[in-house]
Formats: C-alpha cells, sequence, structure tokens
C-alpha cells in the first residue's frame, strides 16, 4: 500500500486543483456510462466527453504539480491524494444516476466550465491560459450536446419531463457552492491567475435559464443546503469513487504501467 | 472469431433454393459469375437469399460483438491504473462501439433494422463472439485482450476486407486499422509491466496470458475438417482464408511476441517443426468452445443481461427523442 502525498495550502495551488478535480471527476462519472448508454450514438458520445474530460485534467493536474513545489506528476496527484485533498464542487462526484440526471448535470458543469475556460484565456499564467483555449472548444460542444438532450428530454414524454424535474431538484442543491467565494478565488483574481467562481454566476444563470425555458423545466428555489466538496468535504459517495479509481496505484507499491 | 457465424450455423446449411423461374436462374449466374471474377456486390445488386442471410447472420453477428465487447474491457476503465492508461482504455472502447455502428448500418443495407438485430441479441436469438463470456479479473487482462484478442480478431478479419459483400469489406478496412493500433497499445501496456514492473505484476501478466491463450486460439472457430459452412462461405467469396490457417498465422505471430514480452503460453505441446516451418500446438478442447457458445461460458448469462439493462433502462429515453421529434416536425409543418 502507498501511503498518500500531502498537498501544500497554497490557495493558487488549490485554485488550480478545483478546476482540475471537477473535470477528472467529471470524467470518471461519465466513463461509466461506456458500452451502458440508452442508445449507442449516445454511449459514444458520453465516453468521448469523457474523453475529453480526463485530457483536461491531465493537461491541469500537471501543471498543478509543476505550480505545487513538490514536483508532483499528474499520477500522483490523482492516485495518491486523500479525499479532503480532492477539491472538485460536490456536484462532480453525485452517482451517474439515471440518463437525465447526467444530462443535467452536463448541462450544468459544462456552461460552468465553458464561462471558466473563456475567461482563464487572459489567465497570467501562459499554461494555464494555453489549456483554456483547447478546453473551451470541447466544452462548447459538450454543453450544446447536454442542452440539446435536455431541450428533448424535457419536451419529449411525460415520464421524460418528469425525470428531469427530478435530476434537476436534485442537481439543483448542489448549485450555490460553484458560485461562492473563499480565500482561493481572492488569491486567484488578485494573481490574475483566473476569475472568482462567483463572476461566473450572471452568465451561468441567463444561458441554463434560456435551456430550461426550452426544455419547458422550471427553475427550483434556491436551496438552503450548502455543499463543500471543493474545501474537502465531500458526499459520503466520493470515498466509493476514490477507493475504486486509486485500488491499483495503492495495492501495487513501486508498479510500472 | 467475431464472427463465429459460418461456423455456429448447422441448421441451415448454404444450399441453393430450387429455381422458380428462368429470369431468377439467369440472375444467378450473373451473380455467380461476378462472384468468380472477384467482383464486388453492392446493397442494391441482386443476390441469392442465402447470400443475403447468412451475409446478414454475420455481419450483425460481428457488430453484437463489437458492442458486448466492449463490457469485459469497460469493467476495468474506472480502475485503470494511470490517467494515460484510463484515457487509451476510454479511446479503444469508445472505438469498439463506433465498430459496432459501422457494421450495424452496413447489415441495415441488407434489409434489416438495427432495432430488429438489437432485439434478436437481446432474445438470445442472435450469438456474439465466445470470448466477451469471458472475465476480466485483473488489469493485465485489458493488455492481454488488446493483444491477443484484437491480434486474433485482425488475423480473421484482414481477409473480410476483401469480402464479395463491398458495404462489410468497407467497414472492415476502417476497422481494421484501428484493431491494429488497439492491439499495438495492448501489448505496450503488457511490456511496461514485464520490463519496468515489479515481481507481482509480472505474475499478474502471466496469469492473464494463461486464461486468455486457449480461448483466443478457439476464436477462430472449429478445425476446418469440422467447418461444413466454410466451403460455401469461400465460394460466395464472403470467407477467404480457412480457420485452421488463420489459427495457424496467429500463432506463429504470437509466439514471436511472447518470446519479447518474456511471457509463455500453457501448452506443453507448443514446439517450432522445423518441416512445416510452423509452430504446432496442442490439442484444443472444443467442448468448452460449443459449451461457450451455447450459453454456459463463465460470463455469458452477465454480458447479455448488461446489455438487456443498458436497452431497458434506455427505453424512456428513446421515446422521449422520437416523442420530441414528432412534436418538432408538427411545429415545422404548421
Ligand atoms: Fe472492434
Ligand atoms: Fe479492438
Amino acid at each position: 500500500m502507498i501511503s498518500s502525498i500531502k498537498i501544500p495550502a497554497a490557495p493558487e495551488l488549490s485554485y488550480l486543483l478545483r478546476l482540475a478535480d471537477t473535470c477528472l471527476i467529471s470524467g470518471q462519472r461519465l466513463g461509466e456510462w461506456c458500452g451502458h448508454g440508452p442508445i449507442l450514438e449516445e454511449d459514444i458520445a458520453l465516453s468521448n466527453m469523457a474523453l475529453d474530460l480526463i485530457g483536461q485534467s491531465r493537461a491541469l493536474l500537471t501543471l498543478a504539480g509543476q505550480r505545487s513545489g513538490e514536483s508532483f506528476d499528474e499520477d500522483q496527484l490523482a492516485f495518491l491524494r486523500d479525499e479532503i485533498d480532492y477539491r472538485n464542487p460536490t456536484l462532480a462526484e453525485l452517482p451517474r444516476g439515471d440518463f437525465a440526471f447526467t444530462i443535467l448535470r452536463n448541462l450544468v458543469l459544462s456552461t460552468w466550465l465553458k464561462l471558466m475556460w473563456e475567461r482563464l484565456r487572459d489567465s497570467s499564467d501562459a499554461e494555464l491560459a494555453a489549456i483554456a483555449g483547447k478546453a473551451l472548444k470541447e466544452a462548447r460542444y459538450h454543453q450544446q450536446h447536454a442542452a440539446d438532450w435536455a431541450v428533448r428530454l424535457g419536451d419529449g414524454t411525460d415520464e421524460s419531463h418528469r425525470r428531469c424535474e427530478a435530476a434537476l431538484a436534485q442537481v439543483w442543491l448542489y448549485i450555490p457552492e460553484l458560485f461562492e467565494d473563499d480565500a482561493v478565488d481572492a488569491a486567484a483574481t488578485a494573481a490574475g491567475l483566473g476569475p472568482a467562481w462567483s463572476q461566473l454566476q450572471e452568465p451561468w444563470l441567463a444561458e441554463i435559464g434560456e435551456v430550461l425555458g426550452e426544455a419547458k423545466l422550471a427553475v427550483p428555489p434556491a436551496p438552503t443546503f450548502r455543499s463543500s466538496g471543493k474545501r474537502g468535504l465531500h458526499s459520503e459517495h466520493m470515498g466509493y469513487l476514490l477507493a475504486e479509481m486509486q485500488y491499483l496505484q495503492r495495492a501495487y507499491p513501486g508498479g510500472a504501467w | 472469431m467475431y464472427t463465429q457465424a459460418m461456423d455456429t450455423l448447422r441448421e441451415e446449411g448454404g444450399d441453393k433454393p430450387a429455381l422458380r423461374t428462368a429470369e431468377e436462374a439467369q440472375l444467378q449466374q450473373r451473380f455467380d459469375n461476378r462472384i468468380d471474377a472477384g467482383e464486388f456486390i453492392e446493397a442494391k445488386d441482386w443476390m441469392p437469399e442465402n447470400y443475403r442471410k447468412t451475409l446478414l447472420r454475420q455481419i450483425s453477428q460481428h457488430a453484437h460483438s463489437e458492442i458486448v465487447g466492449m463490457l469485459p474491457e469497460g469493467n476495468w476503465i474506472t480502475r485503470a491504473p494511470t490517467l494515460k492508461r484510463k484515457a487509451i482504455l476510454l479511446a479503444k472502447v469508445q472505438d469498439e462501439g463506433g465498430h459496432g455502428l459501422y457494421l450495424y448500418a452496413a447489415a441495415e443495407t441488407l434489409g434489416t433494422s438495427r432495432d430488429q438485430m438489437l432485439d434478436a441479441l437481446h432474445s438470445g436469438k442472435a450469438k456474439y463472439s465466445s470470448i466477451f463470456n469471458y472475465p476480466t479479473l485483473t488489469w493485465a487482462d485489458v493488455g492481454a485482450i488488446g493483444w491477443l484478442v484484437d491480434g486474433a480478431a485482425i488475423m480473421n478479419q484482414v481477409p473480410i476486407c476483401r469480402c464479395s459483400f463491398a458495404p462489410y469489406a468497407r467497414a472492415m478496412v476502417r476497422i481494421c486499422r484501428e484493431e491494429s493500433f488497439h492491439q499495438r497499445q495492448g501489448y505496450d501496456s503488457l511490456l511496461v509491466m514485464m520490463k519496468e514492473g515489479t515481481e507481482a505484476q509480472r505474475a499478474m501478466v502471466q496469469e492473464a496470458v494463461n486464461r486468455w491463450w486457449w480461448p483466443c486460439l478457439m476464436m477462430f472457430g472449429p478445425p476446418d475438417d469440422q467447418s461444413p459452412n466454410s466451403v460455401q462461405g469461400m465460394r460466395w467469396g464472403i470467407k477467404r482464408v480457412s480457420n485452421d490457417t488463420l489459427r495457424q498465422k496467429f500463432v506463429d505471430a504470437a509466439m514471436q511476441q511472447a518470446e519479447v514480452l518474456g511471457v509463455t503460453f500453457p501448452d506443453p505441446d507448443l514446439r517450432w517443426n522445423e518441416a512445416t516451418g510452423h509452430w504446432d500446438y496442442g490439442a484444443i478442447d472444443w467442448s468448452e468452445f460449443w459449451r461457450v457458445v451455447g450459453g454456459e461460458g463463465p460470463c455469458n448469462r452477465e454480458r447479455l443481461a448488461a446489455r438487456v439493462r443498458a436497452w431497458e433502462e434506455g427505453e424512456w429515453v428513446r421515446e422521449a427523442a422520437l416523442a420530441h421529434a414528432r412534436k418538432f416536425d408538427l411545429k415545422e409543418a404548421a
């Protein structure tokens, strides 16, 4: 068993890890659909998006490793970090659920990521800006795909509408975490690294509102619950996700893959 | 193989049905001449009913194999040991889904819809390659499948690129290119574990190779003297090279690769035959092959159940997509 690495508590590193982990954990969940999709074309599309997200996370984790001052590589960061050092917002780690849940979560996260990548193209960190430039194209496609399906399902049959409503109600509980700032955001904006997450809220709401309107889905009321994955305090699902994802690296010390 | 159609189809031979009219006899003659001249048949061309049936069976079975074949390796996507391997595996399994798509499309040109073919799969009427009824127990199975299963698939599928039915041949050209990529990646992942890995990893690789070797030899189908439909398949240009010839080619290539890798195969009778210039190998347990084809392999039930579950759980999605498309059409018309 390999013991975990420890992550230095630097806010700019946390900023990068929050983004990297959002991509990685979303990709991990989407990858679960591979071979089990409702239509062969969608099976392929979801795997394709998982692949994009894993690719984005690799670029970001590599960058985070370089900026950490500890020269961690992408795999050390992915497979040897404890749950409490994982910084994705909780929404990303929730189980894949039914197709409606996957689509609505994708809609929410891909819209959020798209807005994030747009702004990160102007990052003071040239490498982060380059990653954002490439990822933006992918996120635009993910958003379009999720929006098309949200409309199809929201305005499809009674059952699909009902499933979308239920999925949206669950997703919505985890939305505030995507837009609340803390010291990490303050440090990132001060350094010109990237936007405070709160800056994404307005354009996000506008774009999501438009899609939900077309999908004949009502915007749920704002929740009082606050998730806290980005500060390392996750849901019960995260431990299982990491146990599965990290097991080979942990079980075969010194292995080459 | 991915396409055991010719071998597992025992009830319906490829016998020509009695011809009814002179016109039909003429069409049949023209078809035979074209086949003999090595020409390709397109979907719109006249073809004997048995040719159509045999192809439909073979191509749809091949398509089903690609789709069911996503499951054993898909089993390791969430557990891949590095992000690079996770990406490679995801891309590979996704490719297999793409192969399924091209093949269903090729089969549809013969007049059967994808839904009908899937129905036959889900009800257990249609077969898929028996190799996918074996479990993936360790990470090394992913590499072993790439190396040996994709390797055997390539051996068998390269000749199908010259199949007399053009839509199938065209699909195979594209598929073979990707399969050889899969094989290299699988082999490479085993090579890293064997050359740079730990003792535990080397043992994992050898154990996986031990389990996959014999089932891979069975992928080529029964021996030539027990494969009665092969003759008709050869005659029609659907099958180009015999089961035993392909199997021998596979063994010869695998032996070389195994030596570089530093693994052995679980067959005490494997030895170089100076006279034939080939590797001799031991007797294959065909009772196991027929048992797995007949539904009693280690994972037959799980594999089919996983496909059926995905299909049933996706029903409301497909219905919603149709309902939405109808509403959209109505709006357009208004
Ligand atoms: Fe394939
Ligand atoms: Fe393949």
